[in-house]
């Protein structure tokens, strides 16, 4: 059938809405410089020298002892973190979905913990690990009396990410359980099986793929981590810090473009078989909603146990960011507990009121340009279409897969010297604007994926209807799509500040002595023990982005569409 | 008030999908010509999945046809984006603004226009007053019931006096009551403003009440265009009889052929016609019977057999058997009429020159 009418039809109204075809120049100029072009260098640099195409440079790099445990390393540690999370996470979304829990406490402590990594840098754990377990822990050496207590290494860092990443998997776990629809556990039990036969024949393999889903996506935020292996993982190098190590330590910034590429091609290949294959074999086993309430367990003997453990354990999370503030607080830790405002002062007397106007500012200027580019992006890919759409959405969701530390890199090598080191564009490198262009990139897939779904839930027409009136494309977005969108568009706001001014380990490469950034100050000083200021960094910026997730939700409350429609009717 | 009425005409135009499926492509709309002209109501009549919307969706704009030109008054349209098309359209699903009240609903399209603030003041409120909705402009569209929403999306697209208004089955979320008042409100603003209108549903009373015209639509492909009435009593195929009302078909053959008279069997019982002009012996033809223009009596033409009889207040139901196939009667204000019961041997009676379908 001949279809080449309407496809030239389709080209010649696409081309006649000029905006849109900008937005969409103006959006693949910037995934194809920012997202593809520096991950192409690395390719480039670590098959081509010299003129020529080689292996080379890959296999110098396998032949380093010290890579090839760091690759045996991090898949050890990614495996711990993600059994680890992803057990803990169904024990939590179980205990909350199907266990009656008398005290309200319970449950309050669990949305507490699921919140906490959210707003704290993600590694701000490692250094009340270190605090409390440490060779001068308080609960080491001053509770146990042990003083040779050691907590770098695999075991610190798999606690350190676990407790960093199992509130993901029980969010994504609380989710699936809610909808599997209670009468089929109730039928099983009807037919004489125990609990624990109705949880391993019923819930568990209806679960599955939701937990495999939910694995390999602590998988890779743990292959992915850097700042918790710098801190606590003493000798224990991954991927993500020998690749930081290779060049900041040894210059060579060949051999770590050919690590990126084996780090990028980890992650991507998980990112691949978790979006592709388990995603859509979650959807697919657990559709729909529960039909009814579930009748929650109250057998004595299984709550008072599940109760108990989930408690101490959500008990023990806070415990550990609680740590934070006092670290800053105690005059020395480990010897004098007396509290004192020092720290506080040292930060402030030396770089402290830079980095934290540098890091707020550029997350400030950050988070806007990346909540409107997010919901630019999901409009084209849900409401319009177009050739390129296909390749818009998976370059967006691609730098989801994308490690902090391999962007880094690839940003060093695409534009130390310029665009294909031509000096094109060589100004970039090393000012705020990269920066911002690096948080950009890092939050936006989030964005997009929150915007894609809130875009789905609007009946198609609403648009049309508008465009049927007269607006082109530009003015439907503004005028209709994004009021409709505006809790997502606010919501992707706070996610990409709170992302910005906590990231760390793209930047880390990438920062110049010009800019001070808190999350770098808070690695600096821990690495030289200097723990009292390291923590009054963290809990000053705990405070910033808590109290910018407060001020947020004030103003969706304040401005949000959907409050003011649902109050009306 | 409309700026200039148009006529819509479609040539020759398809469309091809693909079906989610099975990754087939099949035609939605298969070579369709229609000359809908300046200010008539039209409607696009036929069940559910056989191109409406579509066809609609193409005049709009939404959609390129894949063969084929349309035209809205002299000008070729193909080419041209929704915004720029001189078509309004009022939504299955109302689709207004949820964020906007009433009055920057309906003036939305007028903004885009740039006219003086004081203009669309005037006409929005002009509006407004023409669908009965005076008073409501400050009201979100969600304090509005279904039947306010419907307005307020005819008077969104009518404030723009376009050259001619679309609708997809507009009324098809209001209960039945609400269904039919609308729908002569709409026709008498149609009337009254003079525009040019395409309107689409499945419901053929609601086609046969407000239409100038109907297109019997099919698999893609239009069965039949004309009036209601030539519709009703002229229809050109079985698909079309059957759809529009009830109506009974009864399998004739044709024996002997004089000019515009034949003799034909129906169920083996031998009757004489009048309009068979271009027979020949040997074919086969329907007779179409509808339920109110056939009777029962003691002579009439075919020999019959009563195997239902109720009586429902207006008139008295009948299904009676000619031969194995089975026959509706509806025999209006029986009140003084015999009524025949089941198992009686009577005979049916109908115009035998009325439709026939080869
Ligand atoms: N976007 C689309 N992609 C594929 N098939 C479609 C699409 N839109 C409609 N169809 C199919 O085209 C046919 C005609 O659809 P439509 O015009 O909506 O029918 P109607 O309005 O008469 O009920 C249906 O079989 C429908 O499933
Ligand atoms: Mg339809």
């Amino acid at each position: 059938m001949a279809k080449s009418q309407n496809a030239r039809l389709e080209r010649k109204k696409f081309y006649s809405d000029p905006i849109l075809v900008g937005m969409i120049v103006v959006l693949l100029i910037f995934l194809l410089l920012f997202i593809l072009y520096p991950l192409l260098m690395l390719l480039v640099d670590s098959f081509y020298t010299e003129g020529r195409v080689t292996l080379d440079v890959f296999k110098r790099v396998l032949s380093l002892q010290r890579f090839r445990k760091a690759f045996t390393n991090t898949l050890v540690l990614g495996v711990i973190t993600g059994l680890a999370s992803t057990l803990i996470g169904l024990l939590f979304a179980y205990v909350e979905v199907y266990v009656k829990v008398r005290t309200k406490v319970l449950k309050r402590l669990f949305s507490v913990v699921s919140m906490l990594p959210v707003v704290s840098p993600p590694f701000v754990l490692s250094l009340s690990m270190i605090m409390l377990f440490g060779r001068s822990g308080i609960i080491t050496r001053s509770l146990l009396k042990i003083y040779d207590s050691n907590v770098y290494g695999l075991g610190g860092i798999a606690i350190v990410q676990t407790m960093t990443f199992f509130p993901v998997c029980y969010l994504m776990l609380k989710g699936l359980l809610k909808n599997i629809d209670p009468s089929l556990e109730e039928a099983t039990r009807d037919m004489g099986a125990s609990r624990w036969k109705v949880f391993v024949s019923v819930t568990l393999p209806l679960l599955l793929p939701g937990l495999g889903n939910a694995f390999l996506v602590t998988f890779i935020e743990s292959v992915a981590d850097f700042a918790n292996p710098m801190l606590i993982g003493g000798s224990y190098d991954t991927l993500a810090t020998t690749i930081y190590l290779q060049v900041t330590g040894a210059y060579d910034s060949t051999g770590a473009a050919a690590m990126s590429v084996v780090l990028l091609s980890l992650t991507l290949i998980l990112f691949l078989i978790q979006k592709y294959y388990l995603e859509r074999k979650t959807a697919a086993t657990l559709t729909g909603k529960a039909s009814r309430a579930r009748m929650p367990i109250e057998d004595k003997s299984v709550t008072v146990p599940l109760t108990i453990i989930c408690g101490l354990a959500a008990a023990f999370v806070i415990l550990m960011y609680i740590m934070v503030p006092f670290g800053a607080l105690f005059t020395l830790w480990g010897r004098d507990y007396s509290l004192s405002l020092k720290w506080f002062q040292y930060m402030f007397k030396t770089s402290g009121l830079k980095a934290f106007k540098d890091s707020f500012v550029l997350s400030l200027i950050a988070a806007p340009l990346t909540a409107l580019l997010s919901m630019v992006i999901s409009y084209l890919v849900v409401k319009r279409k177009f050739k390129t759409k296909g390749f818009i959405e998976f370059v967006s969701m691609l730098a989801m897969a994308v490690p902090g530390t391999v962007l880094g890199i690839g940003y060093i090598r695409g534009y130390a010297n310029g665009l294909f080191r031509t000096g094109v564009m060589g100004g970039l490198y090393g000012t705020g604007l990269i920066l911002i262009i690096v948080f950009i990139v890092r939050s936006l897939p989030t964005g997009t994926r929150s915007g894609i779904s809130a875009l789905r839930q609007i009946d198609a027409s609403i648009e049309e209807s508008a465009y049927d009136m007269g607006a082109n494309s530009a003015r439907v977005f503004f005028t209709v799509t994004l009021p409709l969108i505006k809790d997502s568009f606010f919501s992707g706001l706070v996610t990409a500040f709170v992302r910005s001014i906590t990231a760390i380990s793209a930047i880390i490469l990438l920062v110049t002595p010009q800019y001070l950034l808190i999350t770098c100050q808070i690695n600096e000083q821990a690495e030289k023990g200097n723990y009292g200021v390291a923590c009054a960094y963290a809990t000053v910026l705990i405070i910033i982005t808590y109290g910018m997730v407060l001020i947020m939700n004030g103003l969706i409350k304040l401005f949000g569409t959907s409050r003011k429609i649902k109050e009306e009717d | 008030m409309a700026k200039e009425k148009k006529g819509v005409r479609l040539e020759h135009i398809s469309k091809i999908y693909q079906d989610p499926k099975t990754k087939k492509e099949f035609y939605a709309v298969h070579d369709t010509t229609l000359d809908i002209e300046p200010g008539t109501f039209v409607t696009l009549l036929g069940p559910s999945g056989c191109g409406k919307t579509t066809t609609l969706r193409m005049i709009a704009g939404f959609e390129s046809p894949d063969e084929g030109e349309i035209y809205l008054g002299n000008e070729a349209i193909n080419a041209l984006t929704p915004n720029k098309r001189d078509t309004a359209m009022v939504f299955q699903s109302y689709a207004l603004l949820p964020h906007y009240n009433v009055f920057d609903n309906v003036a939305y399209g007028l903004k885009i226009r740039k006219l003086p603030k004081e203009e669309i003041k005037k006409k929005v409120m002009d509006i407004l007053e023409l669908v009965e909705l005076k008073g409501m402009e400050s009201r979100m569209t969600n304090q509005l019931s279904g039947g306010q929403q419907q307005r307020v999306a005819l008077a969104r697209a009518l404030v723009l006096e376009p050259g001619v208004l679309l609708f997809d089955e507009p009324l098809s979320n209001l209960d039945a009551k609400l269904r039919v008042t609308m729908r002569t409100e709409i026709r008498k603003i149609q009337q009254k403003v003079g525009i040019t209108a395409v309107y689409v549903t499945h419901d053929q009373s609601e086609a046969m009440s407000i239409s100038d015209k109907i297109i019997i639509m099919s698999k893609g492909k239009v069965e039949q265009i004309g009036t209601p009435r030539e519709i009703y009593y002229h229809p050109k195929s079985r698909f079309v009889a059957d759809f529009i009302g009830e109506a009974n078909f009864l399998e004739a053959r044709v024996e002997a052929v004089k000019g515009e008279k034949a003799a034909i069997t129906v169920s083996g019982q031998p009757l004489e016609v009048n309009n068979f002009a271009g027979a020949k012996p040997g074919d086969t033809a329907s007779l179409v019977i509808r339920p109110e223009a056939a009777g029962l009596s003691e002579d009439g033409l075919l020999d019959c057999k009563v195997t239902l009889s109720t009586f429902m207040g207006s008139y008295q139901y009948y299904q009676a058997k000619v031969g194995d196939v089975t026959v509706q009667i509806t025999d209006y204000n029986p009140v003084n009429k015999k009524i025949y019961e089941v198992g009686e041997n009577v005979k049916l009676n109908f115009d035998p020159n009325g439709v026939y379908i080869l």
